[in-house]
């Protein structure tokens, strides 16, 4: 079996879906021929046409509209904003029509669509190029917003996505794009939406974290264990609607909460996640939550964009805060 | 000099302010007397309707509520050329398009009055047709993704977007025209052109002569019509829907028309425009022309018009009625649709909002 980066697996899902259920389209700019900047439609329009794969007139604001018209009528539209830092003019669209349709018009009509976007920073991309705004959508009733941070969750949770009756936001952390390789098989299974997947088990400190900053935190709980600090690793995947309680138990077990994320501190969803355990876990609690996060500043352009993302030494320094504060 | 290329917007009218007719090609649905009488009754049950709905507002029934006064040509005359199985997407008074396809006043009097199962039209063909969409011009592009699953599914449906003349300065408008020009899409966007944006005038929303121009930038066919010539605005919607089924393009209509009344009940013109603007306004309203051009035809007089007002009125007191006895939804209604399943964690705030009214009951 081939072994795959996470954009190819973006990519083989998008195939095997649209194989097997014709309601699926793709759309955006340049995903057609050029199979997309990234090349995560890398071949589809050879495979399904120009309509199924649809290059669209330059205009965010048109995708995002379109999209929720397409699956209004019963189609299950996959568009790709080309940068995270280019989502903003569709965010009328998806706030006031993707989002609440199901629920203004009580069930009558519906968007199960997907808007994906290549997320975050650490590429050397020029400015507007490596936003992380995941929180952004996070407060919006109505959308799942999805974060894969692995060639295999990348798969199984697009297809959870495509199929999901509900409109999902699918941010693929573009720094670890082509990171490293591993099996996925070409089954058509999906992953579960709405659960936190636990990386690493652990008994002193649990890392909460999602998308690319997976990376860093894996590589931190690797140093912390190097000094016998046993850390478990939870990847969020699914931000909203969240899956509280696999972080509780962790926060149970171990006593300690690091949240690792890349968007700025203030109101990043870190603190969302903060607030859950001082309300639900306080107890369980020996030493304050951390949060190893972006600052409340743009992400400056890339001279100086890795001294702004979490770094691994950042995370370790935090981890063991929380260990000597008992 | 040479001229890369040229264009000209065609103005039509079949029926003058006074309901003299103007030209002799009349369309054929025009030649149908009944048919004409029909538009008629609708057009007059829109005004009773709207006038209904307004006074409801005014003695605390409804909330705001944006009235239809004097767009009711345009407005039936886009409803009625369409066929079931297009799709309609409207901003939020186009009142008299929709009860053509079967939304309840009831259902209007809902939305308006707080309850989102006014949104939940249970009438075909309104069922599969969008709810009202007030972020403006939002709704273009969605029956422009609609017009796009058609061309997809090779369905001969047509998508109809309507917009007002300051939703036509929005990007959501220009991307939808855009679009269905770039892809040739079954596509018909009407601009009801009633010359205020709240409180806002036609000349400063654009410098363009003709809104209908706007489509011309975009490949589309264009054409302006008096909207309160009911004959103009169907025969251009006719066409428009024609060529769209056929593979033939989408259309820009402009129906000029005059917002008689408020923006909404929360808005007061007499702030920003001049009474002789308005009386001028009512001198052209859509409804008089129609009726001489019926009556001169003898298809149309004073006793049918009481007899249809008289039940007009009944049909709506039934809705209001109807209207007035809807209990309120259980306040779990608010957490039940927001996805196809609620999930774990908004169940907790669900249980939480149920066991406070417990607590009061």
């Amino acid at each position: 079996m081939a072994q795959i980066t996470l954009i190819e697996a973006v990519t083989q899902a998008l195939a095997y879906e649209m194989a097997h259920d014709d309601s699926v389209v793709v759309l955006g700019e340049d995903v057609g021929l050029n199979g997309g900047v990234f090349r995560a439609t890398q071949g589809l329009q050879e495979k399904f046409g120009e309509l199924r794969v649809l290059d669209t007139p330059l205009d965010e604001t048109t995708i995002a509209g379109v999209t929720v018209g397409l699956a209004v009528q019963g189609m299950k539209p996959v568009a790709e904003a080309q940068f995270e830092g280019f989502i903003y003019p569709m965010m009328e669209q998806i706030a006031c029509h993707a989002a609440r349709m199901r629920n203004r018009t009580r069930g009558r009509l519906t968007v199960p669509a997907v808007f994906r976007a290549p997320w975050g920073g650490g590429i050397r991309a020029p400015e507007h190029h490596s936003e992380a705004n995941e929180h952004l959508f996070t407060n919006i009733p109505g959308l799942r917003v999805v974060m894969p941070s692995s060639p295999a969750r990348a798969y199984g949770l697009l297809l959870a996505a495509i199929r999901d009756p509900d409109p999902v936001m699918f941010f693929e952390p573009k720094r670890i794009y082509r990171q490293y390789k591993e099996e996925v098989p070409d089954d058509g299974e999906a992953l579960p939406l709405d659960v936190c997947f636990v990386l690493r088990d652990g008994t002193d400190v649990t890392l909460v974290t999602w998308g690319a900053q997976v990376k860093e935190t894996l590589e931190a709980a690797d140093a912390l264990a190097a000094e016998g600090i046993s850390a478990e690793v939870i990847d969020v995947a699914t931000l909203t609607p969240l899956d509280f309680d696999t972080i509780a138990e962790s926060v149970a077990k171990t006593g300690r909460c690091v949240i690792v994320h890349e968007a700025p501190k203030t109101a990043g969803f870190g603190a969302e996640i903060a607030a859950r355990v001082a309300e639900e876990c306080l107890y369980d609690l020996l030493a304050p939550v951390e949060r190893v996060t972006g600052f409340d500043t743009h992400i400056p352009l890339f001279r100086l964009e890795m001294k702004y993302l979490p770094s691994v030494e950042r995370v370790v320094d935090a981890a063991k805060r929380t260990v000597a504060a008992s | 000099m040479t001229i890369a290329a040229k264009f000209e917007i065609e103005y039509l009218q079949y029926l003058d302010a006074e309901g003299k007719q103007v030209r002799d090609d009349l369309p054929e649905f025009a030649k149908d007397l009944d048919h004409m009488v029909e538009l008629y009754k609708l057009m007059l049950s829109t005004r009773v309707f709207d006038a209904k709905s307004i006074a409801l507002q005014r003695t605390g029934k409804l909330g705001t509520y944006a009235s239809c006064l004097g767009h009711e040509a345009a407005h039936v005359g886009i409803g009625s050329a369409m066929k079931p199985e297009d799709v309609l997407a409207v901003s939020y008074r186009e009142y008299g398009a929709q009860l053509y396809r079967g939304v309840r006043p009831r259902e209007v009097y809902m939305y308006w009055g707080g309850d989102e199962r006014g949104n939940d039209y249970q009438q075909e063909p309104a069922r599969h047709d969008f709810a009202w969409s007030v972020p403006i011009a939002t709704q273009c592009l969605h029956a422009a993704g609609s017009a796009l699953a058609f061309k997809i599914r090779g369905e001969k449906r047509v998508a109809v977007c309507t917009i007002g003349d300051g939703g036509s300065s929005k990007g959501d408008f220009y991307g939808a025209i855009n679009i269905a020009g770039a892809q040739n899409l079954p596509l018909v966007a009407v601009i009801v052109n009633n010359q205020w944006a709240i409180s806002v005038p036609r000349k400063i929303q654009s410098g363009a002569p003709t809104l209908a121009q706007k489509g011309i930038a975009a490949g589309l066919f264009c054409i302006q019509v008096d909207g309160n010539d009911i004959i103009a605005v169907r025969k251009a919607m006719e066409d428009a829907l024609e060529r769209a089924r056929n593979g033939k393009g989408g259309s820009v209509i402009e129906a000029v028309t005059y917002r008689l009344g408020d923006h909404t009940t929360a808005d007061d013109a007499r702030r920003y425009r001049g009474e002789a603007e308005v009386k001028e306004g009512w001198s052209k309203e859509p409804m008089k022309r129609l009726r001489h051009w019926l009556v001169a035809k003898k298809a149309w007089d004073d006793a049918k018009e009481e007899a249809w007002k008289a039940e007009c009125d009944e049909w709506m007191d039934n809705e209001v009625n109807a209207y007035l006895e809807t209990r309120t939804q259980p306040v779990s209604a608010m957490f039940d649709y927001i996805f196809a399943e609620v999930p774990a964690d908004l169940a907790k705030q669900r249980d939480y909002v149920l066991s406070l009214e417990n607590k009061a009951h």
